[in-house]
């Protein structure tokens, strides 16, 4: 028998309703692209997760290792991995092309003799671990500071927001380029915080600081509104300390813009990471991501071009992956949008 | 209006300084680097160091330095590169912006157009089988690395292709429009296209959202009750306010790409833009030749978003106050 405060206290509908996490989830697995995008995703992690698989049970080499006088058997027949050049000043070299054969050059060889399907899934790893760290840290950061600069509101709001429009004003890639150039050569020491030069955690922190004003303005914008609504205001008028407030109250209404962020940030960060690798001032070698690879392709782009070709295509794949990914979780947390007209 | 003009080009102004202050501390106090160190390459000893420093002013304060630095460049314009001595930044850099402008002014016609009738098309199309082919390209568009496509275009109109189909392709390079406009149009073709590619789907998913939800406004509503045909009311009345934001965001793109955000389009191209110049100078650590392209391209992004803000005002008056 249950008691009229049983009663009271959760309403039957109340208990059954899902709550707007839930909602959302059920609303993206109802987005068909979205889930094949995820699937398409879920497939290229694990498969840059199983790099050391590969390397060391099938194709029994590494990413690093060159193979300069090394032969290899295709169809019967011994051939070099690395083939003289016979054209022009008989300088360079033509490295093997793609075998089809999973085990040995699936995709051929770079000009040092390295196997690039084995550097290629190494690369995906090296590729995916920047993309996904610097987009979380920048959306944290901007996250931060944009709730900060929001609530805060007088002098601290002018001064974020004016270091945000430099940021801003600033063209990203020179930025990135401009810090990148600097940092390879020494290293960054900021107080307790040292990175050192070659660290993979040093396009990282630059891909993620040049993309702060991207998070943090929208971020202070919505919280500019939030501040005004009447639960703020009671929270603040019952004497709650500015921390609490930004923290209980603020946070959890501007979590799912960072949430909605998160994919299309990591997107952002990849493409980035890679032209910045591409210009050499990204990954450093001996370290493959799928950018280097691409520039490692470049010279042998009219004789070998699966080199260049292959890796462009995962990027391709996956930023396309996680932006409709990214759409489709902004549909599922803001269905507003969805009714606005976003395609 | 006027005064939020002036206010505007005021802070637009101040982020400009700012920016060429930031640079400045980027190459020249960041911790731990020396820039005489690595104009007088590996293993230099301490007496030719201290030569270098001397000679390219780097014993004096960094105040100072940033001071002679900003006059040589803006007011003297005579600041030297620190590699190739005697070639000056300011005539480099005058040199090389007619072959970006070209890039991108020649890429922003293509993807405005196609943007525009595809967005268009696609609000007219809703519901159709047109919706998720406009939604691929839009996501197409953004998540082709630039220089790879770059590439690939290369690949099929020098190598691959280029014995049947791409025969007319001219080897990559630039030719100067007073020179040969034709050959001018040619060299640049598929830079254009390459780079007018990563933007088209965007806008015409942009569009296609607006004209969307223009379609559903009051307005629109009087103008069919008013009988108005449908096509008309598409062009004359829904598209007309739609492209007030795709112009706003047009102007920004435009002054990025023109400061430097078509780099790697340059470089892949060969074209000898501001791009490629900032490029050789980044690969050579020529700070003076850097610290002048970042301030040109800055100048381009910071101008352009003020353009753009008072364009807005000018449109909407409530934005004078925000």
């Amino acid at each position: 028998m249950s008691t009229l405060t049983d009663q009271l206290a959760v309403p039957e509908a109340r208990r059954r309703s899902p709550g707007p996490w839930r909602t959302a989830a059920a609303d993206l697995s109802r987005n068909r692209s979205a889930v094949a995008a995820a699937l398409v995703l879920l497939v290229v992690v694990t498969v840059a997760l199983l790099a050391p698989l590969y390397a060391d049970h099938i194709a029994h080499t590494n990413p690093f290792q060159s193979h300069v006088s090394g032969t290899t058997v295709v169809d019967g027949r011994t051939v070099p991995v690395l083939t003289p050049s016979s054209t022009g000043l008989g300088l360079g070299v033509t490295p093997i092309g793609p075998t089809w054969d999973f085990g040995h050059y699936f995709l051929g060889a770079d000009n040092q003799g390295r196997d690039v399907m084995a550097r290629l899934l190494y690369g995906g790893r090296t590729s995916l671990f920047i993309g996904v760290t610097a987009a979380l840290l920048c959306c944290v950061v901007g996250t931060a500071v944009g709730v900060v600069a929001g609530y805060a509101g007088g002098v601290v709001d002018s001064v974020i927001s004016r270091v945000l429009d430099v940021i801003w004003a600033f063209p990203v890639y020179l930025l990135a380029i401009c810090l990148s150039v600097v940092l390879l050569t020494d290293g960054l020491s900021l107080g307790p915080v040292t990175v050192e030069a070659g660290s993979l955690w040093l396009p990282v922190v630059i891909i993620a600081a040049i993309y702060v004003p991207y998070v943090a303005r929208p971020m202070r914008g919505q919280v500019l509104v939030l501040r005004n609504k009447e639960f703020i205001q009671a929270s603040i008028g019952s004497g709650a300390p500015a921390l609490r407030v930004m923290r209980r109250e603020v946070l959890p209404n501007v979590l799912p813009t960072a949430i909605v962020f998160l994919p299309l940030m990591t997107a952002l960060a990849m493409l980035t990471e890679s032209a910045l690798s591409f210009l050499s001032v990204g990954v450093q070698p001996p370290d493959a991501s799928w950018g280097t690879i691409i520039e490692d392709g470049l010279g042998l782009l009219y004789t070998r071009p699966t080199v260049t070709i292959a890796p462009g295509l995962l990027i391709a794949l996956t930023t396309a992956a996680l932006n409709v990914l990214g759409d489709g979780v902004r549909d599922a947390l803001d269905p507003s949008a969805r009714l606005r007209g976003g395609v | 209006m006027l005064y939020f003009a002036l206010r505007r080009f005021l802070s637009a102004l101040l982020v400009m300084f700012s920016i060429s202050v930031l640079v400045f501390l980027i190459f020249f106090a960041t911790p731990g680097v020396d820039p005489a160190a690595r104009i007088a390459g590996r293993n230099a000893d301490p007496a030719t160091l201290a030569q270098v420093r001397h000679s390219f002013g780097l014993d004096r304060p960094l105040p100072v330095r940033y001071l002679l630095m900003m006059r040589h460049l803006l007011i003297d314009r005579d600041l030297e590169s620190f590699v190739n001595r005697g070639s000056k930044v300011v005539p480099q850099i005058v040199q090389a912006m007619p072959v970006t402008l070209s890039l991108v002014i020649g890429a922003a016609v293509i993807w405005m157009t196609v943007g525009i009738l595809m967005g268009t098309a696609a609000a007219a199309l809703r519901g159709t089988a047109a919706d998720p082919v406009i939604m691929l390209v839009g996501v197409v568009g953004v998540s082709l690395p630039a220089y790879w496509l770059g590439e690939v275009v290369n690949l099929l109109t020098q190598k691959r292709l280029h014995d049947s189909v791409f025969s007319w392709v001219p080897p990559p390079g630039y030719v100067e429009l007073g020179q040969d406009p034709g050959q001018w149009a040619l060299h640049l073709l598929f830079p254009w296209l390459t780079l007018a590619l990563l933007y088209a789907g965007i806008y015409a998913r942009l569009l296609r959202g607006e004209v969307v939800s223009a379609l559903n406004e009051d307005y629109v509503r009087t103008a069919r009750a008013k009988g108005l045909s449908e096509r008309r009311i598409l062009v004359r009345h829904a598209l007309r306010c739609s492209l007030i934001p795709i112009v706003s965001l047009f102007g920004l793109d435009f002054g990025a790409l023109v400061g430097g955000a078509a780099l790697l389009t340059e470089v892949v191209f060969g074209l000898p833009g501001v791009g490629k110049l900032t490029f050789d100078a980044l690969q050579n650590l020529d700070l003076p030749v850097i610290m002048g392209t970042v301030l040109y391209a800055a100048f381009f992004v910071v101008l352009a978003n003020a353009l753009v803000d008072i364009l807005y005002a000018r449109l909407d008056p409530r934005a004078r106050h925000a």
